[in-house]
């Protein structure tokens, strides 16, 4: 299996690639390249030009700022998945990543290639949708931020636009009471979710005060559920108040059948899962982390 | 279509070479470095057969592409040992039946390496992880995660 030919051009600084990006209307941005490259072996993409920026190591990075966690787009999973900063402040990706992928392909890929990559079933989008990230698009008219809940526009399309590059990922710190869980069903270990659930859950004396649901796997993108993220606020957090949310939940999506899975099962696991979810997240409010 | 200069280092040799930008870096140890001990089964990067090391980290070479190892230090199963001289994980697997037909051994060997590397003491579960993403159609993984056990345990013995 052979890649079709490409233009290849290796960008030394951001600006480099961004004039690139700006020049060659036919180019991709090539970053660990762990779903672009298997894309390009099957020839279901043919891109003309592929601008590497492997060698943007000043987007590598994952730093605490103020009240925000700024990840670097580069940074590849591997040093998000151990990171003490993203399991201090975003214990939920810290969850998440022990679903995603294997070692090789995480040691590889890289969180920003993964979002602007936007496939439906990647538990990603769905960690930055329910910790309210903000996504920084860089080009050479300057820089402009967009909420994670808007970057994921269908199947494997983002608000990006030809001529920007995700620079970065800003996640607000997790507030020390908040409660978090990443629930997943895949067949084996690694693969894309059947269906992933994503939960952050506030819940300062007993009753919910603030929850996001964000479910992969169900549609062509993340979906945050606000059906269940409704019937849970203000709700007494016990087994009636779990299973009130994941029926919502349940009564939200309309996901495809294929081979794997058909839609009633799963909207079945995004019953299960948003309970367990909940219910974990739950589990975990007021402990600080 | 323009061939990019490249050089990197092999199993601790250095190469200079023209390359295609396709030119993936699974083809280009197979066939331009003529190192065929890292193998291509699915090539898009769902079986792990092709699983090297790229400056000490295990990646599939066939979703990597040559140019994107420019400068970097490459392992492959090569590197590893030799018939005569064999690494304590290609002796277990030998002894424990970890391999039938062989054909994505060298993908878990390279995965092995990594954990045995930062996890000298990895359990059986973490073993079942670190190798789920190395498929093998033919024995049924238990005997490839004892010989793994078996291989932690010898090079446990080998730093005392």
């Amino acid at each position: 299996m052979k890649p079709a030919p490409f233009d290849y051009v290796r960008a030394d600084s951001v600006e480099g690639a961004l004039s690139a990006l700006a020049e060659q209307p036919e180019a991709r941005v090539l970053a660990g390249g762990q779903s672009l490259i298997a894309m390009m072996n099957l020839r279901l993409l043919k891109p003309g030009c592929l601008i590497d920026i492997n060698r943007l190591s000043e987007l590598d990075y994952i730093r605490a700022e103020g009240d925000e966690l700024a990840i670097g787009a580069l940074t590849r999973h591997t040093a998000a998945a151990t990171s003490p900063l993203v399991a201090e402040h975003c214990p939920l990706m810290t969850a998440a990543y022990g679903h995603i992928a294997n070692r090789a392909v995480r040691n590889r890929g890289t969180v920003g290639g993964n979002l602007c990559h936007a496939d439906p079933a990647s538990e990603n989008p769905a960690v930055a949708i329910a910790s309210g990230a903000t996504l920084v698009l860089t080009s050479l008219d300057g820089e402009r931020r967009i909420a994670a809940e808007d970057f994921f526009l269908s199947l494997y399309e983002t608000a990006a636009e030809q001529n920007e590059l995700l620079t970065e990922i800003r996640i607000p710190k997790a507030p020390a009471n908040q409660g978090w869980s990443f629930q997943e069903v895949s067949t084996r270990k690694g693969d894309f979710a059947l269906v992933g659930v994503a939960a952050t859950l506030d819940c300062p004396n007993g009753t919910c005060s603030d929850a996001r649901v964000v479910a992969v796997g169900v549609g062509e993108r993340a979906e945050r559920l606000g059906a269940a993220e409704t019937a849970i606020k203000g709700a007494v957090v016990d087994e009636a108040g779990l299973a009130a949310a994941a029926a919502a939940a349940r009564d939200a999506v309309d996901p495809p059948s294929d081979f794997h899975a058909d839609s009633e099962f799963r909207r079945d696991l995004v019953f299960t899962l948003t309970r367990r979810a909940l219910g974990e997240a739950h589990g975990r409010c007021g402990k600080g982390g | 279509m323009d061939s990019v200069k490249i050089a990197l280092t092999v199993n601790g040799r250095r190469h200079e070479r023209e390359v295609e930008p396709r030119r993936l870096l699974s083809d280009f140890l197979r066939e331009d470095l003529r190192l065929t001990g890292t193998h291509l089964a699915c090539e898009h990067g769902v079986c792990g057969s092709c699983t090297i090391l790229m400056n000490g980290q295990t990646a599939r070479s066939c979703l990597t592409f040559a140019v994107m190892a420019d400068g970097a230090e490459i392992t492959t199963i090569e590197g590893l040992g030799s018939v005569e001289n064999m690494h304590p994980l290609q002796a277990a697997f030998w002894e424990k039946h970890g391999l039938q037909c062989g054909f994505c051994t060298p993908g878990m060997l390279m995965s092995a390496l990594e954990l045995l590397r930062e996890n000298p003491d990895a359990s059986s579960e973490e073993i079942h992880q670190a190798l789920a993403g190395n498929l093998c159609r033919c024995t049924g993984y238990q005997t490839i995660v004892e010989a793994v056990e078996a291989a932690a345990e010898t090079m446990r013995g080998a730093e005392r």
